[in-house]
């Protein structure tokens, strides 16, 4: 894959709101990340360089959620630079842990976290990349799998479909060969309605999926949910565990407010 | 060679012998020396199938309790080597592993070199493995070797596999290998079967194969005698008494064909999570997905790995998937199990192990789905009768 400088695609880095745990991945990529340096030109990626050269640019990859009226305007201007554009981790296609506030009183998060929120200027909901521009492919995890981010980088460079599961986690933890948490133990696991991607990494030490990659291709949210209240775990439980850094994804959230106290002041 | 004579009460040599507990531990390391053993182990909570170097690796004083969606094993403390039942994980992975390299190409100045995985060093033996997991063995070996298509992995790993079996005493709550006619004993289709006795505690052992009877002529045994033989169909007897659930195996073939528009399937779907937990640990479902990756250096890998009629992209064909409703994979997966399966590979698809039902994380139970056809099969037949008089 070793290509001329002059004929190698330029890729970029982008980043919007999140907490730089995806690119993070990228950069342990370690060794990889030098082979794919000789594939690619790392033309603007600030977290590993300053150096940062114009675009436009083959494929861009771009990781956080629209928070601002600023990352509006920079995400229209990333898509019109960029032929491909790939987005990192659960910010990107579910507006991540800080999609929390699109479900609460306009300006309370901020109030509560910033010393003086008058110089914050921030939207009112913070949204999937999607919604905003298109999207060639959506790399899913909060942070992704680094393997999986080199896996769509490869398929890309070699003009392939990637090797990356729809399906849920179940597969993927029957595949390693562990006894299931929920079945064996009784343990909440949000395993078959989250899509496949961290190889089971919960349920390989024993606990259950908390549901970093998003929803599943056709999750079954509500009998999950029933099962999960059989083994006895409660709908604030539930509640909680659909409401975390896919908060926002539609299929958890509608869940979510069939668990959710409509009234949380009240209690 | 002439026959032996056997004393009165002893049963002929040449097919039943017997061995105590040093002798049986003997028999487990003595395998060790020619195989690489692998049976029922315990983990933290869970049997599943692992490296067995003697019989202290065994789950001894362990039970399971299984029912749909739930299982729980745990040690009892007492000194029953099998007082469980099919483990968690089986024999599936030996031969047709979850995720497997088929072969490798390097690229390398212009030149492509394919380079094949390396083959199993030691050959397989299982032990402890159950009459129903041998009967799946057999079916996998039929549709992956048996027929046109050859599966050299598959076949390389089933030819020289040993098979010592346990009959089972304590068949779980879900199994139905009574109704599918594949267990809790076992007749054919083994090296050797092993049956647990008490009073004194011992193993009885059938000899079905010449290498069996190698294997065991290895390590010092006794004559079994027909008391022997009793006390074993006492054992069969007690846990056929304890199978509960059961399955009409040829009859549910037609039943599945008349039954393609019925209303069970879409009432699964309401409960079905389309997880692959049933496929994968099912020991006859065998579907398997080929992808081609590559790597920075330009190797190409080619891989397979364990697939399921549950995902949208099993039935993808040009243009889009055609089960993209969860009844219509369930519908799918049912039907060729029970049915179609007869057609296809001339028997049915299920061995009745009964892990579908565990280990479904809703616990979806084959057994009442189908049921659950019989009884509107059952009614048609009413009305149509009610109908003529
Ligand atoms: S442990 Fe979780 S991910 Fe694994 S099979 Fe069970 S439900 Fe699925
Ligand atoms: S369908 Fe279920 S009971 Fe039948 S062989 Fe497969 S896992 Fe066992
Ligand atoms: S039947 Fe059970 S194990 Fe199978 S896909 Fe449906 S929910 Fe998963």
């Amino acid at each position: 894959m070793n290509r001329h400088p002059a004929t190698r695609p330029t890729l970029a880095v982008w980043k919007f709101a999140s907490c730089d745990g995806c690119q993070l991945s990228l950069l342990d990529c370690e060794d990889d990340l030098l082979t794919l340096s000789e594939a690619v030109d790392i033309a603007h990626f600030t977290e590993m360089s300053t150096a940062t050269v114009e675009g436009p640019y083959d494929i861009s990859l771009v990781e956080g959620s629209i928070s601002t009226p600023d990352d509006v305007r920079r995400i229209h201007e990333v898509r019109a630079q960029s032929k491909t554009l790939i987005t990192l981790g659960a910010c990107a296609s579910a507006g991540g842990i800080q999609g929390l506030r699109n479900f609460a009183a306009a300006g309370s998060y901020t109030r509560s976290v910033y010393a003086h929120p008058e110089y914050i200027d921030d939207l009112a909901t913070s949204t999937p990349i999607a919604e905003h521009v298109t999207v060639d492919f959506e790399l899913r995890g909060c942070p992704i799998d680094k393997g999986q981010l080199l896996e769509v980088l490869l398929a890309h460079l070699a003009r392939r479909r990637p090797l990356i599961a729809t399906s849920s986690v179940c597969e993927e933890c029957k595949r390693a060969g562990i006894a299931c948490v929920l079945v064996g133990r009784g343990v909440s696991c949000l395993g078959p309605i989250t899509h496949a991607g961290c190889g089971a990494l919960c349920p390989s030490i024993g606990r259950g999926c908390f549901g970093c990659f998003g929803p599943s291709e056709s999750a079954n949210t509500n009998a999950l949910a029933e099962q999960l209240r059989r083994v006895g775990t409660s709908d604030l439980e539930l509640s909680r565990l659909l409401h975390t850094f896919n908060a926002a994804a539609p299929v958890f959230l509608a869940q979510y407010r069939r668990h959710a106290d409509p009234n949380p002041e009240a209690t | 060679m002439a026959p032996r004579t056997t004393m009165p009460g002893e049963v002929a040599e040449a097919d039943w012998r017997l061995l105590d507990l040093d002798q049986f531990d003997e028999f487990i390391r003595s395998l060790n020396d020619r195989f690489e053993v692998r049976g029922p182990v315990p983990t933290s909570d869970a049997i599943v199938l692992g490296r067995l170097r003697r019989a202290r690796d065994l789950p001894i004083g362990w039970r399971d309790e299984q029912s749909p969606g739930r299982y729980r094993a745990s040690d009892q403390g007492d000194d029953e080597y099998f007082g469980h039942a099919v483990a968690a994980t089986g024999p599936k992975t030996e031969l047709l592993p979850a995720r497997q390299v088929m072969w490798r190409s390097e690229g390398r100045g212009g030149r492509l070199k394919f380079v094949e995985p390396d083959a199993r060093s030691r050959d397989l033996a299982l032990l402890g493995v159950r009459p129903c997991e041998v009967a799946a063995i057999s079916i996998l070996e039929r549709v992956l070797v048996g027929g046109d298509y050859h599966d050299p992995h598959v076949d390389d790993v089933g030819r020289g596999m040993f098979v010592a079996v346990v009959e089972c005493a304590r068949p779980a709550a879900t199994c139905f290998c009574s109704s599918m006619g594949t267990g809790p004993g076992i007749d054919d289709g083994f090296d050797v079967a092993l049956t647990e006795l008490f009073g004194p505690h011992r193993f009885l052992v059938r000899i079905g194969s010449e290498r069996g009877r190698r294997e065991v002529a290895r390590v010092t045994s006794t004559r079994a005698h027909d008391t022997d033989l009793v006390a074993r169909a006492e054992v069969l007897e007690r846990a056929n008494q304890r199978l509960t659930r059961h399955v009409d195996r040829e009859g549910v073939a037609t039943l599945l064909e008349h039954n393609v528009e019925h209303p069970m399937w879409s009432d699964v779907a309401e409960r079905c999570l389309g997880c692959a937990n049933c496929t994968m640990v099912c020991p006859t479902c065998f579907c398997t997905d080929v992808h081609d990756v590559n790597d920075l250096a330009g190797d190409v890998t080619r891989l397979r790995t364990w697939s399921s009629c549950f995902d949208i992209d099993h039935s993808y064909l040009h243009g889009g998937a055609v089960r993209t409703s969860m009844s219509s994979r369930y519908r799918q997966w049912l039907t060729h199990k029970f049915s179609t399966w007869w057609d296809q590979f001339g028997s049915s698809g299920c061995v009745g192990c009964g892990r579908c039902v565990t280990w479904c994380p809703v616990g979806i139970d084959v057994t009442a789905q189908l049921a659950t056809l019989h009884v509107k099969e059952l009614r048609d037949v009413d009305s149509r009768v009610a109908g003529v008089s």
